[in-house]
């Protein structure tokens, strides 16, 4: 209790990496996540880092793409337009198998769109918004402080599997401030250490480092994808999470991820109180994504709902997941609006019938 | 019954609403409460209101939208039409009087009409305005106590502002004359 600190989320979330050890940010102002790129740049030369404001988001991810390199652990930030710029870069990082973490404060799209919250860019995220055969983990916090733990984690993901990972935040998230207790997030894997692979170190290792993303050799390019593939089977067995509350007895299953599944816990609070049975499945991995507990939903479940601040894309994995053993509705609003308590719970009255 | 209180704080940019919000969610924080506080963010900052929204609850803060608050602290005439319908049945309007008119008020609210910048303007600094009301409401609202409010002023104010202090203390203990007196006519 004594320890919790009222903080605006992206602050937390620019603090969180810091403590996870993150030395390098690069960034390019947008807004709702400014405040990740101001915090950074004051906060990074206190612990001995650096804090770079690039002269625009390609290059801010091709220096990410650089510092991953040397081992060091780096953060870029962006919201969704500038991830869109990213994106050429993301695909290098993950051919050259390089740890980072990317913050996504989604705003509304498509094109420039608006600078209020959003969900739509889902599919950019767990459907590879690059090019190539490449998955980025991505974890999609609900509170602030799951978002600070999250963080922590995410760097020790990223190190792990030597691959990017991406934190799926919105504009809400971005913007509000909530106490939040800093927690020192370990994974219990074994992490290789940097110098094992990391350009330099080289009288350590005994040999070069050599990192590339270009591979003219079509059997060699197609080992490295069957290498990288083999990783994101490893992931989809070891990376899911998700919330899952109220569902044993429930007749409709809301499912939602982030500032939307707050909301929608609002809604089923009071649906209880009116003795209906609503259930939520949070994903807190998007990718991978928890086809688990929609295939296993109890026989008393009737229907599932799914709500996004989107026009639907999640939606696409819970039908996977539920494999058409009941009917899968949506409700969602976009452009930078929420859909607010009473309207979920219409939609779930709606399917209650 | 668990405690749980949304409010709006809506004015110009300028006023000091998004800061009157955070005092209040500092305060409830350091009771021991959950607490949320989110701001409008949008491009109509500029000549339009200002405003953001705070949840305090002894239990889980979920939804983030306060769609009807149960105080509602309002600084300019603008802010009055956009929010005041939403104000739950039984809460309490704080409003400035000096920027803002409400003839044809409800009858199902409790309205508390505070002089914020005339008061400010008489402690000699108008800026202190936000805190008059705040005052106010620590007074005729029960979201944070007393205490705890004047406590995240202070906190607030750090060393930094520390030579801000006593006009800030001043400004809060008018707001609370008018809060007092708003509380005794209602028990009357």
């Amino acid at each position: 209790m004594s320890n919790r600190v009222l903080m605006k989320g992206n602050e937390a979330f620019a603090e969180a990496a810091v403590q996870a050890g993150c030395k390098y940010f690069f960034g390019y102002p947008i807004t709702p996540q400014n405040e990740i790129p101001e915090y950074m740049s004051k906060r990074l030369p206190e612990v001995g880092g650096v804090y770079l404001q690039a002269e625009s988001e390609v290059a801010g991810i091709n220096m990410i793409f650089g510092a991953a390199g040397t081992g060091f652990r780096t953060l870029i930030s962006s919201s969704s337009p500038g991830i869109s710029l990213m994106s050429e870069g993301i695909s290098y990082i993950t051919a050259a198998e390089l740890p980072c973490v990317i913050i996504n404060v989604m705003r509304g799209g498509p094109g420039l769109g608006g600078i209020l919250p959003a969900q739509s860019d889902y599919f950019q995220a767990t459907k590879g918004g690059g090019h190539g055969d490449y998955r980025l983990l991505t974890l999609a916090p609900g509170t602030l402080q799951e978002a600070t733990e999250f963080i922590m984690m995410a760097f020790d993901l990223a190190e792990y599997y030597r691959n990017p990972v991406m934190i799926l935040a919105d504009g809400f998230m971005g913007q509000m401030m909530e106490a939040i207790e800093f927690k020192k997030v370990k994974l219990n894997y074994d992490i290789p250490d940097p110098k094992e692979w990391a350009i330099g170190y080289m009288a350590e290792r005994g040999k070069r480092a050599l990192i590339k993303s270009l591979s003219l050799d079509p059997e060699m390019l197609e080992k490295h994808n069957q290498k990288l593939q083999e990783k994101y089977r490893r992931m989809e067995e070891k990376e899911v999470r998700y919330e899952s509350v109220g569902v044993e007895d429930a007749d409709v299953v809301i499912a939602a991820y982030g500032t939307t599944a707050r909301i929608a816990k609002s809604s089923i609070k009071k649906l209880r109180d009116q003795g209906m049975k609503v259930g939520l499945i949070r994903p807190q991995s998007l990718y991978p994504f928890p086809y688990k507990p929609f295939n296993d939903l109890p026989d008393g479940v009737k229907h599932v709902l799914v709500v996004e601040m989107s026009c639907g894309q999640m939606i696409e994995d819970v039908k996977l997941g539920v494999q058409g053993k009941v009917p899968v509705s949506f409700y969602g609003r976009c452009g930078g609006m929420a859909p607010s308590v009473e309207e979920i719970e219409e939609a779930a009255k709606k399917l209650l019938g | 019954m668990s405690f749980y209180r949304e409010m709006i704080a809506a004015g110009f940019g300028g006023q000091g609403v998004m800061l009157l919000g955070q005092i209040v969610a500092h305060a409830a924080l350091n009771e021991g409460n959950n607490v949320m506080w989110i701001p409008s963010y949008g491009p109509e900052m500029r000549g339009g209101t200002a405003n953001c929204s705070v949840i305090v609850s002894d239990g889980e803060v979920a939804s983030p939208l306060v769609s009807s608050p149960d105080v509602l602290i309002i600084m300019n005439q603008p802010s009055l039409a956009k929010f005041v319908g939403n104000l739950r049945k039984g809460g309490i309007l704080i409003y400035n009087e000096d920027l803002v008119t409400y003839d044809d008020p409800r009858d199902d609210i409790n309205i508390v009409k505070v002089k914020a910048n005339s008061i400010a303007m008489e402690l000699g600094n108008e800026k202190v305005a936000n805190i008059v009301v705040l005052g106010a409401l620590a007074e005729a609202a029960d979201i944070a106590s007393v205490d705890a409010l004047k406590e995240a002023v202070k906190e607030i104010l750090g060393a930094k502002k520390a030579h801000l202090l006593e006009i800030n203390m001043k400004a809060f203990e008018k707001g609370q004359e008018v809060g007092k007196q708003h509380v005794a006519q209602a028990n009357s």
